[in-house]
Order: structure tokens, then sequence, then C-alpha cells
């Protein structure tokens, strides 16, 4: 009897201590977002190290994007053809690829890629630095380890996601375009035109460039929290690396989830 | 480490291909333009319904496409809409011609369809074609429908 009852405290006292600890570091994310953007102002001016961190987040990620957003557009041009011809509407797959791509897939698609190919880099980088014990280092020679390595890699990611999600929506309709004009044969007026008019600017455009800044935001937060916060170990390093991707995936998720249903009601 | 310059100019394509990227975006076309730099004429036509006609759908004649929709205005004087074709230079039709609107498919898109008629003399730049017919419209077919069927009964 007092095993059982041994079982069930010792389960309770686990579930308050998860319990507690996501509220702490809920706590702690949102202290370390504040900081970040207190001493933003230094990253504005000394610009060079945000354009550094454009390199190695946004011009290093320009390929998987290129490459990912065809073949996404081809795809989707080779199954909404599939499908649209079946009720007579083959001209409509333009309109089917642009809109998929705009609302949807270009910011989701990009911004998982991204989480997987600079967030994680940006944890590693951070948590490497926390580990031998860089930023206390930097600490101690007076430089605000906050604002010489965090501040300038997050806003690296915000400002290039935007962009990215933007080269992949384009890449994409360009694949599906390659697919279904040239390949299979649709009518490249029709392709175009449908899609003209069925996409708004203001509308379709604008919300997932939108949406590209929130995920931006939120996976360069993520991973520049995940590196700072790691143990500073080998296994603390590689284990945050492992959070940042697993978090920032379910978070564009959710975060697309919610944002769709405020913007996509159907008028 | 990469020189200053190297990264600047990195930055800077990456900025460069990600606006070019929205401008495509903005335009969805950019390059596209009616039948890829032909050498056209212009054709108008009076349609008492153009239904869902849209800019740049196509014009067909015999299921080819000849030519594209230029614009669409509305004549405040006959209350007709007016239609602005480009046809091809290569394709001619005789000023008899009568246009049409037709639908590709059951809910496909519509395009303008041309019938050549018996003319000698060619439909040139600027000309109006005077025989058209308009765009089926669904409900106005389904209420004639409806509206004859309840009438059939009493006729007999």
């Amino acid at each position: 009897m007092n095993a059982f009852f041994g079982g069930i405290v010792g389960g309770l006292r686990h579930i308050g201590k998860l319990t507690i600890d996501g509220v702490w570091r809920l706590g702690f994310i949102t202290r370390f977002l504040f900081a970040l953007l207190l001493a933003s102002g230094q990253s504005v001016r000394r610009i060079h190290l945000t354009i550094r961190e454009l390199y190695f987040s946004g011009v290093l990620s320009l390929l998987i994007i290129i490459v990912s957003g065809l073949f996404v557009g081809l795809v989707l041009g080779l199954q909404g053809y599939d499908i649209l011809q079946r009720y007579g509407s083959a001209d409509a797959v333009g309109v089917m690829v642009a809109l998929s791509l705009l609302r949807e897939l270009g910011p989701v698609i990009a911004a998982l890629l991204f989480a997987s190919r600079a967030g994680s880099a940006i944890t590693a980088e951070i948590g490497l630095m926390k580990a031998t014990e860089q930023l206390k280092a930097m600490d101690m020679m007076a430089v605000n380890p906050i604002a010489r390595v965090v501040a300038p890699r997050f806003w690296g990611g915000v400002l290039s996601m935007p962009l990215l999600a933007a080269l992949f929506s384009a890449m994409g309709i360009f694949g599906g375009w390659l697919i279904t004009v040239v390949v299979i044969g649709v009518d490249d007026g029709a392709f175009w035109s449908q899609m003209q008019a069925a996409v708004e600017f203001e509308y379709d455009v604008m919300n997932g460039v939108i949406k590209s800044f929130v995920f931006g935001a939120v996976v360069s937060l993520i991973a520049v929290f995940e590196g700072y916060d790691c143990e500073p170990t080998a296994e603390g390093v590689s284990r945050a690396i492992t959070r940042t991707v697993v978090t920032s995936a379910l978070a564009i998720l959710a975060l697309d989830f919610v944002l769709t249903s405020f913007m996509f009601r159907g008028q | 480490m990469m020189s200053r310059t190297a990264l600047d100019l990195w930055v800077g394509i990456l900025v460069a291909i990600g606006f070019a990227a929205l401008v495509f975006l903005a335009m969805k076309v950019g390059n596209f333009s009616g039948l890829d730099g032909r050498e056209t004429y212009r054709i108008e036509a009076p349609f008492d319904n153009i239904g869902g006609l849209k800019v740049r759908a196509p014009v067909k004649s015999a299921g080819v496409l000849v030519g594209r929709v230029q614009s669409i205005r509305f004549d405040t004087e006959t209350y007709r809409a007016v239609v602005q074709m480009e046809i091809d230079k290569r394709f001619e039709f005789p000023a008899d011609t009568s246009a049409s609107i037709l639908t590709s498919g059951l809910l496909g898109e519509q395009y303008i369809g041309l019938d050549a008629g018996a003319d000698i003399e060619p439909l040139k730049d600027g000309d109006r074609v005077l025989i058209t017919q308009s765009a089926v419209v669904l409900e106005k077919l389904i209420g004639q429908f409806l509206f004859d069927k309840a009438a059939e009964p009493a006729a007999q």
C-alpha cells in the first residue's frame, strides 16, 4: 500500500516539476527576448555584425530553398493537374499552385528548412561558445554577449526569412509552370491569366510575407535561446540543437494554423 | 574568414534575389505579353453579357488559339460590354465573322470563339464584329428550363 501511494506521489511530483520547468522556461525566454530587443540598438549601429549573420543564415540557405521550392512546385503542378483535369478545369492549375504556395507552403516549408539549416547552426554556434566559455570571457571584458553574439544572429534570421520564403514561392510557381505548361501542355495564357485573376497582392502575397516574418522571428528566437540556455557540455549542445529543430517545427505548424484562421476565413 | 566586400556582395545578392522574387509575385507574370511579341491587330466586339470573361482570356477559332482579350469596357451609350481583342496578324477573318463567348469544360474558363463568315473583305485593325453571342448564364438557362417545364402540362 505504501509503495502504491509512494508511486502516486512520485508521479504527481514529476508532473509538478515538468510544469514548473515549463513555466520557468517560458518566463526565461520572454525575459531573454526583452533583453535581446533592448540590446538590438547596438546591432544596428554595428551593422556589419548583422550583415555577417545575414550571410550565414540567408545566403547559405539560398541553394536548399531554391532547389526545394522548385521540386515542391513540380509536384504541386503534377498533382494539381491530375486532380483538376478530372473536372475539366486543368487551366486552373496555376491558381492552385500559386495560392497554395503563397498562402501556406511557401512560408511554412521555407521556415522548416530555415529552422533545420540555419536555426540548428545558430544553436550549435552559440552553444559551443557557451561550452568553451567564450560568452563568459566576453562578459569579463565588459562586452555584452547578448548584444555582440545573440542579437545579430536573431536579426539576421528575421530579415532573411521573408526573402527566402518569397524566393521559395516564386521558384515553386516557376516549377509548377514548367511541369504543367512546358511538359504537359496546359495553355500558357490561361495558366497566368487565371492565376492573376485569383491572386490578390494585398491579401494573398502580403499575408504570406507577414507569416514568414512571424516564422522568422520565432525560429530565430528559439535558435538563439536554445543555444544560450544549453547545458555547456558536448551532450548538452547536441540536445539543444535537437530541441531547436523540434520546437521550431512544432511552433511553425501551430502558429501557421493560428495565423491562417485569422487571415483566411473566406471573405 | 571571408573579406568584408565579398560578404557585402553575397548579402546584396540575397536581398536582390529576394526582392526580385517579391516583384515577380506581385506582377505574377513579369514578362508575359500577349502573343509573345508577334504582330497583332485589334478588333472589338459588343456583347450583351460577357459572363465571367477576363482580360487575357484566349480568343479561339475552330479551337485554335488566334489571339487574346486585351480589354473589357462598359459602353454607357448602348449599355453593352465592349471586348477588345488582339488577333495574330497571320490570321485574317472575313468582315462578317461572328464572335461568341464559350466555356471550356463545365467549370473551365471562358474564351471567345470566332466563327468565320463568307465576306470577301477581311476584318481590319479597329474593326467591329457585329454578330455576337453572349455568354450563357447558367441561372438564366435553368430558370428558362424550369419555366418551360411548368408551361408544358398547360399546353396539352
